[in-house]
């Protein structure tokens, strides 16, 4: 098997999936050409994350990370869903392909840019 | 529900290829090249074989040389007519943008060792035209390479017209036969073919067994050095039990040629018809003059290798040009030489389908993929941005 149940079971059963429609940050990272865009929203109330969606165009590891990225960040304080590695999403899932790695890194850069727009929008400086 | 809709990657051997391996492997254990009875035994059901796969083709029986597979025949057809030509000055080879990564990593490798490759344009509708081929040929022209029917589209080539060219020209002329053998009817003298690839895995035989032909008074040079099978062009003792299967196989296959092609093409064309009721699609390669099991489509925003795992979820074995499935980071080559852009390439599917499927087979592949296209789309913000008008559909 190319790749384990963990992520298989991402793939087939995504969870947070779907368009949210009063997001308080949007991220988008990746683009058609490589066959790879991930979208995610998220939801902040008091500096925590209660609330992420994604949508993603892209291979069945990709719309695994992006699920499993958002398991890892629902419930977590902003600061903390910043500290989110490739590495970590890719573990979870109990390992990638090596030619997959780049998906885990799409699923950390989608939580970036979706932590990014939420700061923007609030007008607030990314603290890293 | 297991559907295999994969026969352009590799077909189940039929009971009847697998008894006379099975026999081979019990009691024709000899080698061909001892002068005992059981290597004579041997070599008797070689060379039945070989005048068995020379009748398929048009060919007589010492102008077929055994292989490993299409890669080797491919490999060898081609390094051997580059360097024989360049004995005597000719550097110049001609081949197709999308012709199988066993022609087309041969000839890079010799564009490193020396010699200009010119490879054609196929066009939108996937098929080569053989004054493109006429004009490229020059006086250095060592060899002219295109595949008789792509692996990818089906699209089957103008090969006879070809060949014409190449012979008026005095040039070698090899076909990469490899999808087009057993499921279309080969006439290597009618068709003007000096050089030919087969590989028995595609029309019911085992895998790791194939076939080169080359014209009688076309030099063929060795690709592996050793003992003199095979007249001394292919070294190695020959596997019986597979060139048996290979040649069961391949007249089984011609026996049905007619029937066969009738009755797939027949799946094919309603497996089309289906699959082109979802918007933004596309048919890769003509419509017409494509092999008889062929289907291939890309769907706009839909990513292949999701595709295929949802696919594979519901019991059907299918394949992709995408990228994620290839290892690459870049989609199919062929869908690229037809002018798609890489974002549409990337969502394609192939289905080939035998004389074993069914239209109920059929029915249930289209409801399926009609579903998964849809679900993919919903969730794919390409197709959000596509229905928004942000980004401009292509097909």
């Amino acid at each position: 098997m190319l790749y384990s149940e963990k992520v298989m079971d991402h793939f087939q059963h995504p969870r947070n999936l779907g368009k949210m429609e009063d997001a308080d940050g949007i991220g988008e990272v990746g683009n058609a050409k490589c066959g790879d865009i991930m979208k995610m929203y998220i939801k902040v109330e008091n500096d925590i994350i209660t609330d992420v969606s994604f949508n993603t165009f892209g291979c069945g590891s990709a719309i695994a990370s992006s699920s499993m990225a958002t398991e890892m960040i629902k419930g977590k304080p902003v600061e903390e869903a910043l500290e989110l590695t490739n590495k970590a999403v890719a573990e979870a899932l109990d390992g990638l392909p090596a030619h997959k790695m780049h998906c885990s890194v799409l699923a950390e850069e989608a939580v970036r840019a979706a932590v990014q727009d939420y700061y923007d929008k609030k007008g607030m400086a990314n603290e890293p | 529900m297991q559907i295999y809709a994969d026969n352009a990657a590799t077909t189940r051997m039929p009971g009847a290829v697998i008894d006379v391996m099975k026999e081979c492997m019990e009691n024709i254990y000899g080698n061909p090249s001892s002068l005992h009875s059981p290597g004579q035994r041997a070599a008797e059901v070689l060379a039945q074989a070989r005048e068995s796969v020379a009748l398929m083709i048009g060919a007589e029986p010492k102008e077929i040389f055994f292989t490993s597979g299409g890669s080797e025949s491919d490999n060898q057809a081609i390094r051997s007519a580059a360097l024989a030509g360049k004995r005597k000055g000719k550097t110049h080879l001609i081949s197709t943008a999308f012709e199988h990564h066993a022609v087309l990593h041969t000839l890079r490798k010799l564009e490193g060792e020396g010699f200009e490759v010119t490879l054609l344009p196929v066009y939108e509708n996937g098929i080569v035209r053989a004054e493109d081929v006429r004009n490229a040929l020059r006086e250095d022209t060592a060899l002219v390479s295109v595949m008789t029917a792509n692996n990818e589209i089906g699209t089957i080539q103008p090969v006879k017209e070809i060949g014409a060219a190449c012979r008026e020209a005095g040039v070698v002329f090899h076909t990469d036969a490899v999808q087009a053998a057993g499921h279309i009817g080969l006439d290597v003298k009618e068709m003007n073919i000096d050089m030919l690839s087969l590989s028995a895995h595609k029309f019911g035989g085992p895998k790791g067994t194939g076939a080169l032909y080359v014209r009688k008074g076309v030099p063929l040079l060795p690709l592996i050095e050793g003992g003199a099978q095979e007249r001394g062009r292919r070294a190695g003792t020959e596997n019986i039990p597979g060139i048996a299967g290979m040649a069961k196989a391949f007249s089984l296959s011609m026996e049905r040629l007619e029937e066969n092609r009738a009755y797939v093409s027949g799946l094919r064309d309603a497996l089309i018809e289906k699959l082109s009721e979802i918007p933004h699609a596309r048919v890769n390669g003509d419509r017409e003059r494509r092999l008889p099991g062929n289907v291939n489509f890309c769907f706009e925003g839909v990513e292949g290798e999701s595709l295929l795992l949802l696919l594979d979820a519901d019991g059907i074995a299918a394949s992709s040009g995408s990228a994620c499935t290839s290892g690459s980071l870049d989609p199919s080559h062929v869908l690229l030489a037809l002018g798609l852009p890489h974002e549409v390439a990337h969502g394609s599917l192939r289905l080939t389908l035998s004389a074993e499927n069914t239209m109920e087979e059929v029915e249930y592949m289209a409801a399926k993929i009609k579903h998964a296209v849809r679900y993919l789309r919903e969730i794919s913000p390409v197709w959000e941005e596509l229905e928004k008008g942000e980004r401009k559909h292509v097909i």
